[in-house]
């Protein structure tokens, strides 16, 4: 599409407040993970159309193409995935365990108990 | 592009909602936007993992820890929105500024096209001998960094394990009657049972063929260890934990979890006995693709193995939580 040639960064930047959005605003730590995931994605998103190529292909080599698009960023990007959601999962089993100490997965009222101690 | 502004949007939606359970279901679709979106942009390998993980297992893992806390997101007593809203505003107006010195979308002179891609893309047929470039670089060319993400992937398991994989006193949940699961709830849906035993087996031997035929076409180690596990998640679910844990039980996942690291760090550390360098497969046999073709196989194998584990290890730790 020809219509502005920097659209998919700025996708990427909304999204990517988005998520810092949902991090900093909210009190609720599942939802904050959720947050993170947004930002995450729009990371994966920006890698992803950097690489690709006016004009080419998916990079698996074959007869008769001459133009294919960029395959390093989506080794990267296929890893950070896999890795995100092991990380995200950690994240998760903190928050399962946050809850079994505190009885919340609010942050304030996290705060608050801490202070009341 | 508009399946970007899509994402957009779906990205606000999850900012507004309330209720967790909407918001899970909606970074789903997210996630299976994104893979789309990644097909329409030539990353076929990723889009077939972003579809796996994002619109699977991630899923599955929140709506787990859901019913272990809350699916409804209190009202913030001490928030200030607006104070976060000017931030991100600020931010995100410095990032967009920063974006106008950017290459156009698709340009094939931009830098990122002309650094080592041209080299990846003209000599990885000689020099690996795949059809798949991304599976060459992956394995072969960054192989370093392939073995640090197992790495990480093998320690956020065992992470999990530690942090909420001890059975405390009553935290544990006791061993129910499955016969009491089958009666009630989900289990009790006949057509879901018999569908789930029907597609087992071929989701198994799909993951196989991912695994295998990875080198070929999309696919490989990442994508197939998430398919593998996601199929023991699926029995897990419609039948019963226990019943899953006793087909592949704790021992069994710990040990692959393990071994799929070791598999992949010793095929490294054989090549340093032949007399090359670390993950450096050309050795490996007389002729430099077969090596490389072995060696890639053989670390692909590590990190399906070592996925699977983690991930059928990690929902299964969840899942054993008693609430």
């Amino acid at each position: 599409m020809e219509f502005p040639g920097l659209f998919n960064y700025w996708i990427v930047v909304v999204l990517m407040m988005t998520g810092f959005y949902i991090v900093i605003a909210h009190n609720n730590l599942v939802k904050k993970i959720v947050g993170l995931n947004i930002f995450q994605v729009s990371v994966f998103v920006f890698y992803i159309s950097m690489a690709k190529v006016e004009g080419g292909t998916a990079p698996i080599l074959a007869e008769g193409i001459a133009q294919y698009s960029n395959p390093l960023p989506h080794v990267l990007i296929l890893t950070a995935i896999v890795v995100g959601v092991a990380t995200t999962a950690l994240g998760l089993a903190l928050v399962v365990r946050i809850r079994d100490a505190y009885g919340t997965v609010e942050d304030d009222e996290i705060e608050a108990q801490e202070n009341d101690l | 592009m508009s399946l970007m502004a899509f994402m957009g949007v779906i990205g606000f939606a999850v900012a507004r909602l309330r209720n967790l359970f909407g918001v899970v279901m909606l970074t789903g679709i997210f996630s299976l936007t994104g893979a789309v979106l990644y097909v329409v942009l030539d990353a076929v390998d990723v889009a077939f993992t972003e579809a796996a993980v994002g619109a699977g297992i991630a899923t599955v893992l929140m709506l787990g820890t859901l019913a272990l806390t809350t699916s409804e997101e209190k009202p913030a007593s001490d928030n200030k929105p607006l104070l976060s809203l000017l931030l991100v505003t600020v931010t995100g107006a410095v990032l967009i500024y920063g974006t106008l010195d950017m290459p156009y979308y698709g340009e094939a002179t931009a830098p990122i096209n002309n650094h080592v891609a041209p080299r990846y893309l003209e000599e990885s047929g000689r020099e690996i001998g795949l059809p798949n470039v991304v599976t060459s670089v992956l394995a072969s060319y960054r192989g370093y960094d392939t073995l640090g993400e197992t790495f990480v992937i093998f320690t956020a398991a065992c992470g999990v394990l530690l942090i909420i994989g001890r059975p405390q006193r009553g935290r544990r949940r006791a061993r129910r009657d499955a016969n009491w699961d089958i009666e009630h709830g989900i289990r009790k849906n006949v057509i879901l049972r018999v569908v789930s035993k029907l597609l087992l087996p071929l989701i198994l031997l799909f993951a196989l063929y991912v695994q295998w035929h990875g080198d070929f076409g999309p696919g490989g180690g990442f994508q197939a260890g998430v398919i593998f596990a996601s199929a023991f998640i699926l029995y897990a679910i419609i039948f019963d934990v226990d019943l899953a844990r006793a087909v592949i039980g704790p021992k069994v996942t710990r040990f692959f979890l393990a071994l799929g690291v070791t598999l992949y760090a010793g095929t490294g550390t054989a090549c340093l006995l032949f007399g090359s360098n670390f993950l450096d497969y050309s050795i490996l046999l007389d002729e430099q693709t077969r090596g490389q073709h072995l060696g890639i196989t053989l670390v692909e194998f590590g990190v399906g193995m070592t996925v699977a584990a983690a991930m059928v290890t990690i929902f299964f730790t969840f899942a054993s939580q008693e609430r």
